[in-house]
């Protein structure tokens, strides 16, 4: 059931990523003109969609951030220690 | 309850010792019921907060058994986590890996239970010196020495900790309780004792042994190591550290040196080993801040993580299991293979993730939420910066690299890879239930925390919490799509602060073999010719005197105890071998002569 489920998808790969697409967009809107922000914590946080720039620069910083440091010599060969 | 008060790690070590002697055809039940039995125990002390099991030891008061609220609710994740680790391990027919497992599990509790260092000491060492056994039983070549490294780490840790307690010792008078330490005024033993703790709880730069030895661990194993070493640490800061500012910053620190490593690794389980350290950090951050909110979200983490963290193991350990494989570089494309692994997997990613309606959703929120409070903005920021690389590794990494993408399995693995056998799948349906369960009916967790009345007042699922949180996540994998490429499993390692010893070790070596062994050859050699070459010319000088004139004088006694001596040395048989015989047989001689007189 799992794997037909999968192959669904799968097979209409470019309507998935339109539908995940418009769940975003409509995610940015929702927050933009409905949610309160009064549970706030700071005032940046008042910018609509503020988290939405905040979680993908963060992958963004975090997945070029850390394959920089891991090119500088901390990745290496996996027999390294086998010496 | 009465007031017999049997202490849950007696019933493990007894279940444990009971098991070894238990006919095949019983074993089963065995390993169900000891772990049901311990969680029953630790259900029958709700209510009945209490000192039990003190007993005198020479000078001091030992106390065995302190049951309070925070207690209580790792006794209890821990408890009822024996039990899912002991179903998944079902199928092990090693029964010493499963007593290995619970004397472990006995040292946990007994760590959580106990009222003073001395006993805290006692089941802080049981703990590694059962746990390493779940390395060494992988049986690799690498295990063996994967597991003197962490046994040297944690022997490390140890000392730190007893020189803690023996000099707190000294300064109180003669003081062994274990208590809020006084963080307010911190003398050596308050460092000395933390950094005891925060070893185990793998705060950088003490945390090379989590990845090593998790990484490492037999598949069952891993599953009860990464819940109890880590969070046993947790509870005993959160006892006596509740408030330490620098675990603040510390905690912080773990969250994204957990989050940087696992970009870089290949090994999944390995992966999930730098995310402890990430998910700890939060506990760690949660006890710093110290307010009644973040002590309950510390607690309300490490419940939860123990949960989604195991689940997580477990479903990478059934790849494991059934493939021989766990890199990233030698899996793919097996949702057709392994489904319902994935789907477990996924669950346990999710919940990790903090997505809304799974566990970590309602706890994670709590620590981050007290940070906020406490105006602590930049901590609050980071943390939440660290939960998008949660979900980007473990909510994502993992399931694609494993179950999608591309397929890099070789035609055996390919072949070998299915969903692993009943009991293993059985385990994680109950630990993914549990997950979904926390995460939707809150008050099962939190009316179990320290401090219930405060996490009552607390609604995760309000909509600016839920807009936040979905925002984050959402637009992460956004970044992961785009940024899918740059993310390409590598096959390396990657080095962390083990190449410190591990490197040190060698140089240790070749400095003993090298410089010490040269310099010894060196001395041996200026002694040859400047000691012994002119030592031997005078004695040779001295027997010829003595020879010649001396024994010339004393009419040839040398020479006559010499003869004197070869008869003798005839006489003897000559060879040690005899005479030891020799010697045995005259000793059961008069063994047998003392016997029957």
């Amino acid at each position: 059931m799992i794997v037909k489920f999968i192959d669904f998808l799968r097979d209409r790969l470019t309507l998935v990523i339109r539908c995940c697409i418009g769940v975003l967009a409509l995610l940015v809107l929702w927050d933009a003109l409905f949610v309160s922000k009064e549970h706030a914590h700071t005032m940046v946080e008042h910018i609509p969609g503020f988290w939405s720039l905040f979680g993908f620069a963060a992958c963004v910083i975090i997945i070029i951030g850390s394959k920089w440091y891991g090119h500088q010599g901390i990745m290496t060969r996996e027999d390294y220690y086998d010496d | 309850m009465t007031d017999l008060w049997i202490h849950p790690s007696l019933i493990l070590i007894l279940g444990a010792l009971v098991l070894q002697i238990t006919p095949k055809a019983m074993r089963k039940a065995v390993l169900i019921a000891v772990p049901v039995l311990a969680f029953l125990d630790v259900l029958s002390m709700q209510g009945h907060f209490g000192v039990y099991g003190q007993a005198r030891f020479l000078d001091w008061t030992l106390t065995f058994g302190r049951v309070d609220g925070l207690s209580m609710v790792f006794a209890y994740i821990m408890t009822l986590m024996c039990i899912i680790g002991t179903i998944y391990g079902l199928h092990v027919e090693n029964t010493w890996e499963h007593l290995a497992a619970w004397i472990y599990v006995a040292g946990s509790l007994g760590v959580i239970f106990c009222g003073d260092y001395l006993v805290l000491f006692l089941f802080w060492e049981l703990m590694a010196f059962s746990s390493v056994f779940l390395v060494w039983f992988r049986g690799r070549k690498e295990s063996l020495a994967t597991g003197y490294r962490y046994l040297l780490v944690h022997t490390a840790g140890g000392l730190m900790l007893l020189a803690g307690l023996v000099l707190r010792y000294q300064a109180t008078g003669g003081d062994i309780s274990f208590g809020p330490i006084g963080v307010g005024d911190p003398h050596l033993y308050t460092w000395l004792i933390m950094a005891g703790f925060i070893l185990n709880a793998a705060v950088p730069p003490l945390h090379a042994w989590l990845p090593d030895a998790y990484g490492e661990a037999t598949v069952s194993g891993a599953v009860f190591m990464c819940a109890f070493t880590t969070k046993t640490a947790v509870y005993a800061l959160a006892r006596g550290f509740a408030g330490m500012e620098i675990l603040v910053p510390l905690g912080v620190c773990m969250a994204l040196y957990g989050v940087v490593y696992a970009v870089l690794e290949n090994d999944a389980r390995r992966l999930l080993a730098y995310h402890i350290i990430s998910q700890v950090g939060y506990m760690v951050a949660g006890v710093g801040l110290g307010s009644q909110m973040a002590i309950n979200g510390a607690c309300a983490h490490a419940f939860a993580h123990i949960l989604y963290k195991g689940l997580l193991f477990m479903g990478c350990g059934s790849v494991l299991q059934m493939t021989g494989k766990s890199k990233f570089t030698e899996l793919g494309g097996l949702y057709k293979k392994m489904p319902r692994a994935f789907l477990f997997t996924l669950i346990g990613g999710l919940s990790i993730s903090a997505f809304p309606l799974f566990s970590g959703f309602v706890s994670k929120s709590m620590i981050v939420a007290a940070g906020f409070e406490q105006h602590n903005l930049w901590a609050a920021f980071l943390l939440m910066l660290a939960s998008a690389g949660t979900f980007l590794h473990t909510g994502l990494k993992v399931p694609y690299y494993i179950w999608f993408g591309k397929n890099n399995c070789s035609k055996e693995t390919w072949e070998k890879a299915k969903d692993p056998p009943l009991n293993m799948q059985a385990a994680m349906l109950i630990a993914s239930f549990l997950c979904i369960f926390i995460g939707c009916y809150t008050p099962y967790l939190y009316d179990m925390l320290p401090y219930p009345d405060v996490a009552a007042q607390y609604h995760p699922y309000d909509t600016y919490h839920l807009s936040e949180t979905l925002q984050i996540l959402l637009f992460t994998a956004l970044g992961f799509f785009l940024l899918l490429k740059k993310l390409t499993p590598e096959a390396v390692i990657s080095l962390d602060m083990d190449w410190f010893y591990r490197m040190g070790g060698r140089a240790f070596f070749w400095l003993a073999r090298k410089p010490i062994q040269s310099a010894d050859d060196t001395v041996s050699e200026a002694y040859n010719t400047i000691g012994l070459i002119p030592l031997m010319k005078t004695s040779r000088f001295w027997s010829w005197f003595d020879w010649n004139i001396l024994d010339g004088v004393i009419d040839g006694t040398a020479r006559g105890v010499r003869e004197t001596g070869g008869v003798l040395r005839g006489a003897q048989a000559g060879r040690l071998q005899y005479n030891i015989i020799l010697m045995l047989a005259v000793v059961a001689v008069v063994l047998v002569v003392l016997a029957a007189a």
